[in-house]
């Protein structure tokens, strides 16, 4: 038996479900259907009342939440797709990233956002919206690339007193599994090394870790790099520090992100790095993102707009040679 | 006229302290209001002032039908009243207004934008029909925590923002879960500057409470009784299991959209016309024909109310304003993994 990342975090809600009577679930389709991916599949029959249908409303479906949090409760929201969310932006950044700082009173409220490209899925159905959501203040902003941390995370989102946006990769849903949820769990924003290595950091999160991952391994085969991968788990807050010691002992930086290349996740940590690590910098920084177009729906032009293990070796090469 | 039908109506059904209530509550807000208007003129505001003169019987005939320490409202940009109603202290207001660093939103938020999320008083955002599902979700909270028995949440919005996406998810949401929600729309006829005309082509905004399935209410807003009759049946429908309940009141703003806008685009025939009917002025004269009050009662309320108001501006005077360097800075009640 293994356990998939989707496992993981319909077993985290469950868990949720059992231990917390204060949360409750959110979102469309997700009570008998079980959800477009399976994620609520079985807790509506589980825990009657507590995991609800809701119209197409997005807007609605976070203002509902902030009310809820506002009266104690725990509500996870799903969204039927990360790029949805955008119909939501304004009561996630305007009613539940404000309402501690206006108020003093906190809003725990977790968002799942189904997040990231899949082949196929096209422009409205592939976005990862992380940059976003964390350049607002009032917002936590996680984005678990592992099983046991799809699982951990979810549980500490939920737990935590502020908004969380929780971005779940759908291209890893059912590709990653794992013998079993282990109990190794970091917190909320400490990043992890992934791959230790000595000539380079390649920082990524989400889905990136993997082919960062995949990159490093055919480095290694090819000329006997060993390059050090870093997963930041939560983009907001960003675990700097673990990265700044990163590249103290490598000297070299490769930020990478499936998103947008203008601005984001990739810029922040470059930005970083520059400000507070100049001096452990034996090359100029390097960035490597989706391309600036939305994202296609062919999978061949698919494959070709998010970072390969291909374009990744190749961004490292020139890392390495510099 | 269907107004005059509708007071004569309520005159009989309409409990006395009820309507005392709700009058004297306009009286106090329109008190308040004017010295905050007064005050912005001389600079001593920073931000905007906005007031909900010509609005405070639909305001306040809402407030005083919810009950404090149970009930849940939303108050809106003109809904001094309706605060006042509810049981706001006057202190809440002027020292948001005034950046006080003791009042509710310690200088962070200003104006109207002001609540106590825990005690039933979320804090508006600027973004239109954004608290009617945020009511409905606090509502939603009561009933899965087995609480909604004899609850109602209530908001406000203007004509403009029926317009919104958040309006229409809003009142739909609440209807398809069957909140006790009412949801006023003060149609004043004017979004800052935009009329009627360029807002919406119904016939008639309570149309629209069909559309939605929820109980619909119309009522002149500058008749005090009707309003207080209207207004008070609908919250007792939401309140005994009918229902959300959408209540359309007629009237005209009779400021600027804020105290920086003369309100120059509002015709003459229209500030003239029934619509523009000052329903504090009116009620005054209901009052006192229909023996809800005394001419020297009515006075001796509105020099009590002026000197809390005095008060209430004077101590938010003297308080302190925020200090940068004791802000905490933090947006987050929690700092997981440390500085974000």
């Amino acid at each position: 038996m293994s356990v998939t990342y989707i496992d993981a975090i319909r077993e985290a809600q469950e868990t949720l479900l059992r231990e917390d009577p204060r949360v409750f679930l959110y979102g469309q389709d997700i009570s008998q259907f079980g959800g477009a991916f399976k994620a609520t599949k079985g807790l509506a029959e589980a825990f009657p009342g507590r995991v609800l249908d809701s119209p197409i409303s997005e807007d609605a479906m976070i203002g509902m939440a902030v009310g809820a949090a506002i009266e104690g409760m725990r509500p996870i929201v799903e969204m039927q797709f990360a790029d949805f969310s955008s119909i939501a932006f304004n009561q996630i950044v305007n009613q539940a990233a404000t309402h501690f700082y206006r108020t003093g009173v906190p809003v725990p409220l977790t968002v799942r956002l189904p997040s990231g490209g899949t082949p196929g899925s096209g422009p409205f159905h592939s976005q990862s919206m992380e940059a976003i959501y964390a350049h607002y203040p009032g917002l936590v902003v996680v984005t678990p690339a592992t099983v046991a941390d799809a699982y951990h995370m979810l549980i500490d989102s939920v737990r935590l007193d502020d908004p969380v946006i929780y971005c779940e990769h759908k291209f890893l849903y059912r590709w990653l599994k794992a013998p079993r949820i282990n109990g190794d769990s970091l917190p909320i924003g400490k990043a992890r090394i992934t791959r230790p290595g000595k000539h380079a950091t390649v920082v990524a999160y989400s889905a990136m870790v993997h082919e960062a991952v995949r990159a490093a391994e055919r480095l290694k085969d090819e000329g006997g790099w060993e390059i050090e991968v870093v997963d930041l788990r939560s983009v907001k807050p960003l675990d700097i520090d673990t990265v700044l010691a990163s590249i103290d002992r490598t000297g070299r930086l490769l930020a990478l992100g499936e998103a947008f290349p203008w601005g984001g996740v990739t810029a922040e940590v470059v930005a970083r790095v520059c400000a507070e690590g100049f001096h452990l910098l034996d090359a100029p920084p390097r960035r490597l993102n989706s391309r600036d177009t939305p994202v296609p729906y062919h999978p061949k032009l698919w494959a070709a707009h998010r970072p390969t293990p291909e374009s990744i070796c190749l961004a490292l090469r020139e890392l390495l040679s510099f | 006229m269907p107004e005059t039908e509708e007071a004569q109506r309520t005159r009989v059904e309409l409990d006395r302290d009820y309507v005392r209530d709700v009058f004297r509550a306009m009286l106090k807000a329109r008190l308040l209001e004017s010295k905050l208007s007064s005050l912005y003129k001389a600079g001593k505001i920073v931000g905007g002032v906005y007031l909900g003169k010509g609005q405070e019987a639909v305001s306040a005939a809402l407030g005083a039908s919810l009950i404090q320490g149970r009930d849940i409202f939303a108050a809106l940009i003109r809904d001094q009243a309706g605060r006042t109603a509810f049981g706001e202290p006057l202190l809440d207001c002027t020292r948001t207004y005034l950046g006080s660093v003791l009042g509710p939103m310690k200088g962070r938020d200003g104006n109207i934008h002001r609540g106590r999320p825990r005690e039933g008083m979320p804090a508006m955002i600027s973004h239109l029909g954004a608290e009617v599902s945020v009511v409905g979700g606090m509502l939603m909270a009561r009933r899965l925590k087995g609480e909604l028995e004899g609850v109602v949440g209530a908001t406000c919005v203007g004509d403009g923002a029926t317009s919104t996406g958040a309006f229409h998810e809003g009142v739909n949401m609440a209807a398809v879960e069957r909140l006790p929600l009412v949801v006023i729309v003060g149609n004043n006829q004017f979004a800052y500057s935009t009329p009627n005309d360029r807002q919406f082509a119904c016939v008639d905004l309570l149309d629209r409470a069909k559309g939605y399935g929820v109980g619909g209410h119309s009522v002149d807003g500058t008749d005090l009784l009707a309003c207080s009759d209207v207004i008070g049946r609908a919250v007792r429908l939401a309140r005994e299991g009918g229902g959300p309940q959408m209540v359309v009141a007629r009237l005209l703003r009779l400021s600027g959209h804020g105290e920086h806008d003369d309100g120059s685009y509002v015709p003459g025939t229209l500030r003239d016309s029934h619509l523009g009917r000052d329903c504090l002025e009116n009620g005054i004269v209901q009052m006192i024909e229909q023996g809800f009050a005394t001419v020297d009662e009515i006075e001796q309320w509105k020099n009590r109310f002026t000197e809390e108001v005095q008060a209430a501006v004077a101590q938010a005077q003297q308080e302190p304003t925020p200090d940068p360097w004791d802000e905490d800075w933090r947006a987050c009640s929690t700092e997981p993994g440390g500085a974000i």
